[in-house]
């Protein structure tokens, strides 16, 4: 036990987590591990020595003011100091290149093996059964659920089974009966380990954290340890190996002299401390640097946990404890989402795939985080049929879920900076060129490619999908042939599990638009749910079908042009569908709706006429302006009309009451539906926290931080709550910021109902990097800014993108 | 690759003492021999016919190298005579490299800077130099999958360095995809680049059919036959300058398809070796070229570029690499050597191709009894063949193939550009027995090891200036650059931290001069153009190196052609195991 890559863990609790479900997990594991040696009599090592996180950079120091500011919300202590208090605090280090640092006092050191050893001391005394030196051959899967494990001493019942194997779990997760794919990769990871110090250093002097340098610093029995993060890391097992060879491997000085060296400019007072040993321990990383949990989308009782991205120990408190919950409950008490294995596919399965993307995640470790980066490998995966077309034209690409998509486009002539460069916390490069594209789908029209949308198609010989549909929605789908309904799929607490568009292409057939990386955990969601019945079908159609969205005021003469069909709003209204012929195509999807609250159509075209289509609407569209757009732009237009999107603003743990939504809910569809009790109960007793925009008002949009997303709000000078989107909005010429607004009791911190007043009478504040800027609240969007004509009694409130 | 002209005078490498201003500016700045020099009616024999000036450009080279020639003439008379002939190309010109360093020659010919008015004008950046030298450069590795690579080749990185304009030199690289391996050469033209073009183009195929089975051949044959699409035989691995000749390629497979029609009428049952397969390939070839020149073409051009390939001359070294065999075929003077790592991490260098030329006393011994006794004297003159030809094998060279009376017939009945031409006309001097000449391989056959790290394949532009040792060394360690240190181990020993990040830092500055270059052959011409008597690199004398202008580049060093193939060891190592 313990006894693979746990045994040489550096051992560091840090809760400097920039993912706040992370510093969820790391907060909890550090109050675990500080009561552990106490409840088991285990010695842990718990040494609660504090860290600090120094900055070199003036961004390094913003981006370390970010996290402070979520640290202190959070009640962990946590302040910015000056170099000089740095240089109190630790006696070794050199301060001249500092020009600030975060200092966490209530960070700490265990040693992991014995953290590991309490931990399952504590379990046996619960009646838990660890067997030891036993390693598991095969899983044993029945009917789409778990039944037990073949191990090398004999078979093994049991009802849930948990692969937290660490860098094997991807092999292990390939043994089962059905593959079960867990998307991680090893690397080698060295550290340094040094003889005591003439002067033992003491036990409770801080870690140093230097991610400028890449490295980390502790106090390591009078002498120090350190490792660190290089820019070219040494990805290994990529074809499985026997896990014994972990023992064998190599150290390489020559590898670690950048570590190395930014550890003596760091201290040069260690030139002569002597060298104990330069331990190699492989960790592993996922696709994006988050870890992985959850329950496989194909196999019941098969959950996962792994992939810590070498911050094992810090995670492993919290990550067991939001595991145990979704074991024993069902659901965890927190949004694990971002965390959660059904985010990944087979797509990222791949060996190579995972290889070359570990190699480009583990420098990003240390790598300044700012907003919108995009990972530059595995790349170019799935893409649109017009991808050549449309990056011809200057696409610039990001990619979700595999799939590329456009960012915006750079026209012609103009250059933008090297990616390294573009790296800022304030205004982006590309803002005029969003700006331009914004302009054109306020005043003429945009054609967006946004095929990368989960396309799901269900279908049934009777009522089965009607009826199913509508206990698993909660909107009503019982509408006429050719209706759009925007409506969440809830759980059972009324939470968002997806938030999706549902066209009635007949009675008994229905055509569900989904965000992008719904396509696993959706599909797992209704496959769990629907009956099981063969008259009952459905298909994923997301690879049948490229989309493009002509979004702008004049996208309806652009379409007229190219169909004999009538477009015009008293024909075609919002939120209708019509299957129709464009150009020589025939069988368009085609939808009035834009994700954006703009006028326009989506175009569902299969695949084969998807360049047909998309010239004929550029040349058409020439005479109206036409011209391409990307995401950046979307985003600008759906969040200065307060749409909120699924995975970013809405997620299980968000009803539809709590986001302005009620109207997408039909309570009284005369028939029971998933999460109707608990939204009927938030409609008698009110929600406890409220979907809100901000309108920054004493911003400079040229010489502030721009925000970003997880900025505190403050009302009335206390904390709220957290933005979770914003953007730039061109026609308000403000930024503007969505999030959620709970209501503290002042005296006990009890979460109280949130009432329209609460929201409309008070003062609130952004806090960016530590610096607050005025804002104004809303509950509903500018009216002014809708000039097209919707339907009566439904107004379009969705969107789907994701940065 | 030269013609030795005529008088044989010319070979003497130094002309610091050159009457001709223009020459001492470039003597002195260079301090660096003069390479024996070709007679320009020869070299620009075959002037391609959409060259209008060739002719004039001509006219001059001829009157200012008649004065070198001159020149050094009376210079033989005055100074020791040992350099006079052809074989001065190795040792000698260390020592003389030793004699003349930079600085020496610059005190001893301190008057003569007004000629020099300024030298700064020859000097190039850093950065030009690169681009000089890596014009051409190609690399190619043998593609993996995740680190997982079955083929016993890495992968090879090959360049070129023209001295001539335009180049005479070639090379061909290919993977066999009807059979295993991959095959490499380089060829080196003589009396124009016509023949070494077409080689280039030719000869894989030409191995690549005698490689295959019956039953493929059949299958190709049909294909042919029936207009269906035929099986590629060979994926070419090409630098964009290394051209295909458009105009000829139905010509040439006119050819390869009678010699494939052959082969399967032939059909022996038996399974093909490589040694004799490659020997058949340079035959068949080289007799194709010159029955292709002795038929003619209806086309006029067609009918000049075949009387021009067999009126030129090309040597050819080619390996074929398949696992662990490693089969060398070589005709000429080009040559191939295997960088050895031995055990204790350094290099050595084994051949693995004999030159023919008259410094190889067998090849010298063979000439001899393929002719009468009475002929024994003028056979090799002046360590030339007939005093005339410096391989004593080639492709091409008529000349030193047909008898009198072909040649003859054929230059008269061929088109006007030939018949004005003074080189075709003429007759080799006691041209008795014909064929002098042939394009017969010699072929190594070796098993790969696992401490068999590199093949280097070159013209002889590389090995007259630089020695093989030298030649395993540099690339050896370019090759495994950092792998090839020691891995550090702290073990018990007491180091500490600022010991051990001095090592590092020191280990770090050796390896990153070596990654200036990302191609092995690359490096290689770096050090051959520009080696110092010390063995590195020194820049401001390759920088006048190449800085030459056109029309004298040639008389300091050759055309090279450098492929450098890296064999895989661990597939070497498994492969070995599997045997046992």
């Amino acid at each position: 036990m313990a006894a693979g890559t746990t045994r040489f863990c550096a051992g560091i609790v840090s809760t400097a987590r920039h993912v706040s479900i992370e510093l969820k997990m790391a907060d909890y594991s550090n109050k675990l591990y500080q009561q552990l040696e106490q409840e088991t009599g285990v010695q842990t090592g718990y040494m609660k020595t504090g860290s600090i996180s120094l900055a070199q950079t003036q961004d390094r120091l913003i981006s370390l003011k970010r996290i402070a500011s979520s640290l202190n919300v959070m009640g962990i202590p946590c302040e910015i100091i000056t170099p000089k208090q740095v240089a109190q605090l630790h006696p070794l280090i050199n301060i001249h290149d500092l020009v600030g640092a975060m200092y966490v006092p209530e960070d700490a050191l265990v040693s992991s093996a014995n953290v590991s050893l309490a931990l399952a001391t504590a379990a046996s005394r619960n009646g838990v059964q660890i067997h030891e030196r036993t390693s598991v051959s095969h899983v044993l899967i029945q009917k789409g659920r778990v039944t037990g494990v073949e191990t090398d001493r004999g078979k093994i019942q049991c009802q849930y089974f948990v692969n937290c194997a660490g860098q094997w779990a991807y092999e292990l997760g390939h043994s089962g009966d059905e593959p079960v794919s867990i998307p991680l990769h090893a690397c080698e990871h060295f550290y340094l380990l040094t003889h005591p110090l003439k002067e033992p250093l003491a036990s409770s002097v801080p870690t140093i954290v230097d991610l400028d340098g890449r490295i980390y610093i502790r106090n390591w029995q009078g002498g120090i340890l350190s490792g660190g993060f290089e820019k070219n890391p040494k990805p290994l097992f990529t074809e499985g190996r026997n896990q014994l060879e972990i023992q064998n491997l190599q150290e390489d000085w020559d590898h670690f002299e950048p570590l190395l060296s930014a550890l003596l400019r760091r201290m040069p007072d260690l030139e002569a401390l002597q060298i104990m040993q330069l331990v190699n321990c492989p960790e592993s990383f996922t696709p994006d640097m988050r870890c992985i949990m959850g329950e496989s989308p194909t196999v019941r009782g098969y959950f996962v946990l792994a992939g810590m991205n070498s911050a094992g120990i810090s995670y492993g408190g919290g990550a067991g404890k939001y595991l145990a919950e979704w074991m024993v409950n069902g659901y965890p008490s927190e949004n694990v989402w971002p965390l959660d294995l059904k985010r990944f596919g087979t797509l990222q399965s791949s060996r190579t795939f995972l290889r070359h993307r570990v190699m480009e995640v583990m420098p990003l470790m240390c790598d300044l985080k700012v907003p919108r980066w995009d990972f530059q490998t595995g790349r170019q995966l799935r893409t649109s049929p017009l991808y050549d077309r449309l990056d011809a034209q200057g696409a610039r690409w990001m990619e979700k879920h595999g799939f590329e998509r456009v960012k915006y486009f750079v026209p012609p002539g103009k250059d933008l900076l090297d990616l390294d460069q573009s790296k800022t916390f304030y205004k982006p490069d590309w803002f005029d060129i969003v700006g331009s594209e914004v302009k054109c789908c306020k005043e003429a029209v945009c054609v967006i490619d946004m095929s990368s949308f989960t396309k799901f198609e269900i279908s049934s010989t009777g009522d089965q999908a009607l009826e199913s549909l509508q206990y698993l929605f909660s909107n009503d789908l019982d509408v006429p042939v050719g209706h759009v309904v925007h409506t969440g799929m809830l759980n059972e607490k009324g939470g968002y599990e997806n938030d999706c568009s549902i066209a009635r292409l007949s009675k008994r057939s229905f055509f569900m638009i989904s965000p992008t990386d719904q396509q696993v955990h959706c599909w797992a969601w209704l496959k769990n749910r629907l009956p099981n019945d063969s008259n009952l079908t459905m298909e994923d159609v997301t690879w049948k079908y490229t989309a493009l969205n002509l979004i702008g005021p004049r996208a309806v003469d652009v379409l007229s042009e190219l169909s004999y069909a009538p477009i015009t709003p008293e024909h075609f209204p919002s939120l209708f569908c019509k299957e129709m012929s464009v150009g020589y195509a025939n069988g368009i999807r085609v939808m009035s709706i834009t994700h954006t609250g703009e006028p326009g159509f989506m175009l569902y075209i299969p695949i084969e006429y998807a360049l047909h289509v998309y010239n004929e609407v550029m040349n058409m569209g020439q005479k109206y302006g036409i011209r391409n757009a990307g995401y950046y732009a979307l985003r600008s237009l759906r969040i200065e009309k307060f749409f909120a999107f699924w995975g970013q603003d809405l997620d299980a743990f968000t009803t539809p009451m709590e986001c302005g939504r009620e109207f997408q809910v039909k309570l009284d569809k005369g028939m029971q539906f998933v999460g109707q009790e608990a939204l009927l109960e938030q409609k008698q007793n009110g929600v406890y926290k409220r979907f809100t925009m901000f309108i920054l008002e004493d911003h400079d949009t040229d010489m502030d931080l721009w925000p970003w997303w997880g900025e505190p709000i403050f009302r009335n000078g206390r904390y709220v709550g957290k933005t979770t989107s914003s953007a730039y909005s061109y026609t308000l010429e403000r930024h503007v910021c969505l999030g959620f607004v709970h209501h503290f009791d002042e005296k006990t911190g009890e979460e109280l109902v949130v009432t329209t007043d609460f929201i409309n009478q008070g003062e609130y504040e952004i806090d960016i990097a530590g610096q607050r800027f005025q804002a104004k609240a809303k509950l509903y969007p500018f009216s002014s800014l809708f000039t097209h004509r919707r339907r009566k009694d439904e107004v379009e409130l969705s969107g789907y993108q994701r940065e | 690759m030269e013609l030795h002209c005529l008088s044989g005078s010319l070979s003497l490498p130094y002309c610091y003492l050159s009457g001709c201003k223009s020459y001492r500016i470039y003597a002195e700045l260079l301090a660096i021999p003069v390479r024996s020099s070709r007679l320009p009616l020869l070299s620009d024999a075959m002037p391609a016919p959409t060259h209008l000036f060739p002719l004039i450009r001509n006219c001059e080279i001829s009157r200012i190298c008649s004065t070198v020639c001159y020149c050094h003439h009376k210079h033989l008379c005055c100074f020791s005579s040992h350099f006079a002939h052809g074989h001065f190309r190795y040792a000698p010109q260390k020592r003389f490299a030793a004699l003349y360093r930079p600085k020496e020659n610059f005190n001893h010919f301190i008057h003569a800077r007004d000629y020099a008015s300024t030298p700064q004008r020859f000097y190039l950046t850093p950065p030009q130099v690169n681009s000089i030298l890596k014009a051409n450069e190609y690399s190619f590795k043998v593609p993996e999958f995740d680190g997982k690579n079955v083929s016993s080749v890495l992968g090879f990185d090959s360049n070129q360095l023209p001295a001539n304009a335009p180049i005479e030199d070639r090379r061909s690289a290919a993977t066999c995809l009807q059979t295993r391996g991959m095959l490499l050469g380089v060829f080196d033209g003589h009396a124009g680049c016509a023949c070494a073009q077409a080689v280039s183009e030719r000869l894989f195929y030409y191995i690549a059919v005698s490689l295959l089975p019956h039953e493929t051949l059949l299958e190709i044959e049909n294909a042919v036959e029936s207009g269906r699409a035929l099986l590629p035989i060979l994926q070419w691995h090409k630098h964009p300058n290394d051209y295909f000749s458009k105009e000829a390629s139905k010509l040439y497979f006119n050819s390869l398809r009678t010699y494939w029609q052959e082969l399967i009428d032939l059909n022996s049952g038996e399974t093909t070796d490589v040694k004799e397969a490659l020997i058949n390939a340079f035959k068949r070839l080289d007799n194709d070229i010159s029955l292709e020149a002795q038929v003619g073409d209806p086309n006029s051009f067609l009918n000049y570029l075949v009387l021009r390939v067999a009126f030129s001359g090309a040597t050819a070294c080619v390996a074929h690499v398949d696992g662990v065999d490693l089969h060398v075929a070589n005709t000429g003077d080009s040559r191939a050597m295997l960088g050895v790592q031995e055990e204790d991490g350094s290099w050595s260098a084994v051949n693995l191709s004999y030159d023919h030329n008259a410094q190889n006393e067998r090849e010298v011994e063979r000439v001899k009894t393929e002719h009468p006794k009475s002929e024994e004297k003028s056979l090799v003159k002046q360590d030339r063949l007939l005093g005339l030809l410096m391989p004593f094998r080639a492709f091409g060279d008529v000349k030193f193939k047909w008898s009198i009376e072909l040649q003859k017939r054929v230059v008269e009945s061929g088109p006007d550009q030939l018949n004005d031409n003074e080189y075709t006309k003429f007759i080799p001097p006691n041209y008795h027995t014909p064929p002098y000449l042939t394009a017969e391989p010699e072929v190594i056959h070796h098993k790969l090891r696992p401490q068999d790290k590199f093949l280097v394949l070159a013209t002889d532009g590389l090995w007259e200036t630089m020695h093989r040792q030298d030649v395993a060394r540099i690339v050896g360690e370019y090759l495994t650059g950092v792998h090839h240190q020691q891995p550090i181990a702290v073990g018990g020993y007491k180091v500490t931290l600022g010991q051990m990040h001095g090592l590092l830092t020191e280990r770090r500055a050796r390896i990153s001069s070596v990654f200036e270059d990302q191609n092995a052959a690359t490096h290689l011409i770096r050090h051959a153009v520009g080696n110092n008597e010390f063995g590195t690199v020194d820049h401001e004398r390759l920088s006048k190196m190449l800085s030459l202008p056109e029309e004298l580049a040639r008389m300091y060093r050759d055309d090279i052609t450098i492929i450098v193939v890296q064999f895989n060891s661990h597939v070497i190592g498994a492969c070995q195991n599997e045997e046992l």
